[in-house]
């Protein structure tokens, strides 16, 4: 039983560095070391390819690339470290190198600054309010970070905030708040009343929120509904009867592992009945 | 009598004692370490990514608040223009013409002394339009 593992522990440790180039959407394991396209030519065999001849002044400036979820810089090079598809996208202007990430999947949340999530508020403690995110602590959100904070306008205990990270990392606490930079709400805070809160894994809010997600233009057509995604995994919909908030809620639960056909077949059925 | 050091003397105390006080100061033997600027940077956050949707949805006039957000948030993130604008005036551009018209009467008749009045005459509705001749000096023809 040994013999297998220690042969596949040497193939792994014995391959060499791929380019990311070349493994772009395929499966990457953690521990895979990827190279960045400015090293592959020193790397590539030796003798046998030419290095091209580059005219540039500035061949020797590198570009920038951001590392997103999933990998880690390790020394020159990028480390995986979740298992999933890699992904790359092309600077929009200016700036270049672009974006490496790993599309994985889990169900977990680790709370990440910027992101917007929906929390229920647990407890209230001095100044603060404590909001369960999903994480590994509750987050703190400020009495005072709402837009038009009076003593009278502030949530109570059991109420879901739609709301952004402003600290969230590994060594404190998450804090969170429900106005932007500006001071202005812009759709955060307390969502209001009746609806239905629901989990789901992060990849399918990921999938749900894509520009051209086919699922929520289909469910658009149904009926006249409101949903709230939080990136923490948690989904908020209400419709006018609870009958629809159900069927909303099965449906979108189930679409992650449905096929197109499948889905489109129970949105015709229900769009007749 | 001379008390106390002399200047010269001074110095020279003062001097030694910084320099014993530096000798005693901690520092690194290293050599120079050239600092290596990474090209690579991390970031945690799906935001710089994908290009995601704004989280709060509201389809078929459910919640119009949010339909409005969806449309500006969206529309920021694509940086389009909203080309057909939708903004509906409550009062018409001829109608503001109108009023304005009178209302530059009204004020100035506020602003105008006693013999003045003669040239803001009432019409019929009893709007009052000023007359736009006012009495200047002429210059004298040669």
């Amino acid at each position: 039983m040994a013999e297998p593992a220690s042969v596949a522990a040497e193939s792994l440790a014995g391959s060499r560095a791929r380019a990311a180039r070349t493994v772009l959407g395929q499966v990457v394991l953690p521990g895979e070391e990827l190279l960045l396209p400015e090293q592959e030519d020193a790397e590539g065999p030796g003798g046998a390819v030419e290095r091209p001849l580059s005219l540039n002044a500035r061949a020797c400036s590198r570009v920038r690339v951001v590392c997103g979820p999933g990998l880690r810089r390790c020394g020159d090079r990028l480390l995986v470290t979740k298992c999933g598809r890699l992904r790359h996208k092309e600077p929009g202007s200016g700036s270049g190198g672009g974006v490496y990430w790993v599309d994985s999947q889990q169900k977990r949340y680790v709370p990440v600054k910027g992101d917007h999530v929906i929390g229920i508020v647990t407890a209230k403690s001095g100044d603060i309010f404590k909001v369960d995110v999903g994480g590994s602590e509750p987050a703190s959100l400020s009495y005072l970070s709402f837009e038009g904070a009076t003593k009278r306008n502030r949530p109570n205990v059991g109420d879901l905030i739609y709301g952004q990270f402003v600290v969230a990392n590994k060594d404190m606490e998450p804090e969170m708040v429900c106005i932007d930079s500006c001071g202005r709400a812009n759709g955060m805070g307390v969502i209001g009343q009746d609806g239905l809160l629901f989990k789901v894994t992060l990849g399918l809010i990921r999938k749900l929120l894509a520009p051209d997600c086919e699922i929520i233009q289909e469910v658009g057509k149904l009926y006249p509904l409101e949903i709230v995604f939080g990136m923490n995994g948690r989904i908020w919909v209400k419709a006018k009867t609870i009958q629809q908030t159900l069927i909303l809620a099965n449906i979108l639960e189930a679409c992650e592992h449905m096929t197109s056909d499948q889905r489109k077949q129970i949105f015709s059925r229900l769009a007749e009945s | 009598m001379q008390r106390g050091l002399d200047s010269e003397t001074k110095k020279q105390l003062e001097e030694e004692e910084k320099k014993i006080i530096s000798e005693e100061h901690w520092y690194l033997d290293l050599p120079e370490l050239k600092e290596k600027e990474s090209f690579i940077i991390e970031e945690q956050s799906f935001l710089l990514c994908e290009d995601l949707l704004y989280g709060r949805m509201s389809f078929r006039g459910f919640n119009p608040e949010v339909e409005k957000l969806m449309l500006q948030m969206n529309a920021k993130h694509k940086a389009e223009e909203v080309e057909d604008e939708t903004v509906e005036l409550d009062v018409s551009d001829e109608e503001m013409a109108r009023r304005y018209e009178t209302l530059v009467g009204t004020i100035g008749k506020k602003f105008a002394r006693k013999r003045d009045h003669a040239n803001y005459e009432e019409d019929e509705n009893g709007d009052i339009t000023p007359i736009k001749a006012k009495k200047m000096f002429l210059k004298p023809q040669d």
